[in-house]
């Protein structure tokens, strides 16, 4: 993309030279730390002490990855993290979707069917982007208490689809108020009502903002912590919470190799979706903002 | 039985008034236009009538029955939008057939409808595309042909050929024409353009600020139009209003026309064209509208036109268009424009002699801008 129009001097040459090293290093010193922690979760424990932080594993073992999964002692319990892997998985994929799901009808219907304060509803909603968690923690557990949910999976998901909802609104909102509203109304001429509107017309050219969605309030509902210890109990602890419990579990010695361990198996699915469909993400957030 | 009644039909937005009071009918099978400047309520009435916009008051009434507070699917419409808003994940076949399945048609009837509408509109080879790889006068002729899948009792055409380049527009308009000729469809057509409302309506109703100012043929339109909005809006270019003060009496009034420089120029007005209202005006300045092509050249052997009042005139531009030479006379306080034949030698900055058919001019009041004679 280098646009400007110039002769190619030496000088040039290691200007730009030097530019790249420089970007290079960013780079190296920002993934510094993820090189130290998959070095480490590799590493036998014996090799941990003596070596240096940046040394390669001398005989390489995935021992500690089983142990995080599967042994490793989170407080009482010492039964790994696997669980709770599950526990944040059996939570985020229904906060998600159903997070998604309400938003993209409230943007369809802030949009294509406006009433009257529809403008002001809106504007009420954006306020929940911006209310800090810890605000809500004692009301969100008395309500969780009246509706007997509490310490629950189905109270956990519930609390992340309400906190979430005001950015999903937000996000189809926006997208949606882009799409041209006589189409709405051709929709309607043709006979087609609110919900078949939306699942056929509207729904089908809303993948780039599902995917902004998705990764948003997956990130999000992931990496939880506040609720996730708040709300849980031990059988229904998300991963973070898990994680934090091993990490903070004091009885022997600390067993760095099964941390790190830990905290990429932590870490990893929203890596992964991020990895996936990170172009998207990008392409999602921008749509709209030049025509197609 | 009148296909479409509007019945004083007014619409308020947030204490402005949109619409008001409005009437028309029209008969099944004719085709009307809704013709005014953007922002004269001629869409908001399209809206009104599809049923996308709730109305104040009044009633709407489709093929004899009363539809006011029915929504859009009930009243049995099909629209053509400006946008022409083909569902975009959708096929030219989806597109053309939603309606249809969305009406619970059999697959058999609305595969064979989909045939019959793409081979009306030739656009047979385009159904299995895409509206993104489509052109805009394919989309165009798709959008018709989702209007045309379903039989309803109107069609509604918003500004249909407003996005397509002006070669195309003229096609179109004559594609539109022919097949209202051939189906014998019911059309409520809004447009702000002039020539398509001309060529394309049996009935033209001219809107201003939420009124119909005139509601008639095109030629009642245009040769006898109500009052100055209506004349200078239709035909282009536009007519000529000439201040002058009316003279006489009944059985001879005379229009004197005075402009810088000149001798002043006497018309007499027509015997067979007096009207009572020209009565209280003598004395008064009032308004005379001539149409470009109600001048003529003197040589009637080029013009083909042997009555008319002569008048001279120094020719300030000539604007040749190829059909026929435009030319811009100083009259009365201002130029006018005066359409002759190709063939007349013009040299701007002289004289030219000129005929005024005064059997086709109109007359204004100049305070209420109201069709005198």
């Amino acid at each position: 993309m280098d646009n400007v129009i110039r002769r190619r001097t030496p000088a040039a040459r290691l200007g730009r030279m030097a530019v790249y090293a420089v970007l290079l290093l960013a780079a190296l010193f920002y993934l510094l730390p993820l090189v130290v922690m998959l070095i480490t979760s590799f590493k036998p424990l014996q090799e941990i002490s003596p070596g240096t932080l940046l040394s390669l594993p001398q005989s390489p073992t995935v021992e500690p990855w089983v142990k995080a999964w599967g042994e490793a002692c989170t407080g009482m319990r010492c039964e790994g993290i696997g669980g709770y892997f599950f526990n944040s998985i059996a939570i985020v994929v229904p906060a998600v979707l159903i997070s998604t799901a309400v938003g993209a009808l409230n943007g369809y219907a802030l949009t294509k069917w406006r009433f009257k304060g529809s403008e002001l509803l809106f504007a009420l909603m954006l306020f929940g982007c911006f209310i800090p968690f810890q605000v809500v923690l004692l009301p969100m557990a008395q309500t969780l208490g009246w509706l007997g949910l509490s310490s629950s999976r189905a109270g956990l998901i519930l609390v992340h689809v309400i906190f979430g909802i005001a950015f999903t609104t937000l996000f189809f909102r926006n997208f949606y108020v882009a799409v041209p509203t006589e189409l709405v109304s051709a929709a309607k001429i043709d006979g087609a009502g609110f919900f078949r509107i939306f699942w056929r017309i509207l729904l089908p050219v809303s993948a780039p903002i599902i995917v902004v969605s998705v990764i948003w309030q997956f990130t999000q509902i992931w990496n939880d912590f506040l609720f996730g210890v708040a709300f849980s109990a031990h059988n229904t602890q998300p991963v973070t919470v898990a994680l934090n419990n091993l990490v903070n579990t004091s009885t022997g010695t600390r067993e760095y190799n099964v941390d790190m361990a830990a905290a990429m198996i932590a870490a990893l699915p929203t890596l992964v979706v991020y990895v996936l469909a990170g172009k998207y993400f990008v392409r999602g957030l921008t749509a709209g903002s030049v025509k197609g | 039985m009148s296909a479409l009644e509007i019945r004083s039909v007014r619409k308020e937005f947030g204490g402005e008034r949109v619409l008001k009071d409005v009437s028309l009918a029209i008969e099944s099978g004719e085709f009307l236009i809704l013709v005014g400047p953007s922002g004269c309520g001629k869409s908001t009435l399209m809206n009104a009538i599809a049923g996308l916009e709730p109305v104040t008051s009044g009633e709407i009434h489709i093929a004899d029955e009363d539809v006011t507070w029915r929504t859009p699917a009930e009243r049995d419409i099909a629209m053509v939008f400006q946008s022409y808003a083909l569902y975009p994940s959708m096929t030219v076949r989806g597109n053309i057939s939603f309606g249809l399945e969305m009406r619970k048609v059999p697959k058999a009837e609305r595969e064979a409808t989909v045939e019959r509408v793409a081979d009306l509109l030739q656009i047979s080879h385009l159904l299995e595309r895409k509206p993104s790889q489509l052109s805009g006068g394919q989309r165009q002729r798709v959008a018709m042909g989702r209007a045309l899948a379903r039989e309803p009792k109107v069609y509604l055409f918003d500004e249909p050929l407003s996005n397509l380049d002006a070669k195309l527009r003229v096609d179109m308009r004559t594609e539109i024409k022919k097949l209202h000729q051939r189906l014998g469809t019911t059309i409520v057509y809004v447009t702000h353009d002039q020539i398509e409302a001309m060529t394309l309506a049996d009935r033209i109703a001219v809107m201003r600020d939420g009124n119909i100012l005139q509601l008639g043929t095109p030629d009642e339109v245009y040769n006898d139009p109500v009052d100055i909005f209506v004349a200078g809006f239709m035909g282009s270019p536009s007519m000529n209003f000439i201040t002058a003060s009316l003279e006489g009496g009944a059985g001879g009034y005379r229009l004197r026309i005075v402009t810088a420089g000149e001798e002043a120029l006497v018309l007499p007005w027509p015997v067979s064209r007096e009207t009572p209202a020209m009565a209280e005006q003598v004395g008064r300045s009032i308004i005379l509208g001539l149409r470009p092509e109600h001048f003529s050249e003197e040589d009637s052997r080029l013009s083909g036109m042997d009555e008319g009042t002569p008048v001279s005139a120094r020719v300030s531009v000539a604007e040749p268009t190829g059909a026929d030479i435009l030319l811009r006379l100083p009259l009365g306080d201002g130029e006018v424009t005066a359409r002759v034949g190709p063939k007349c030698t013009v040299v701007p900055g002289e004289r030219l002699g000129l005929r005024v058919d005064m059997g086709r001019a109109v007359l204004f009041d100049s305070q209420t801008e109201q069709r005198l004679a």
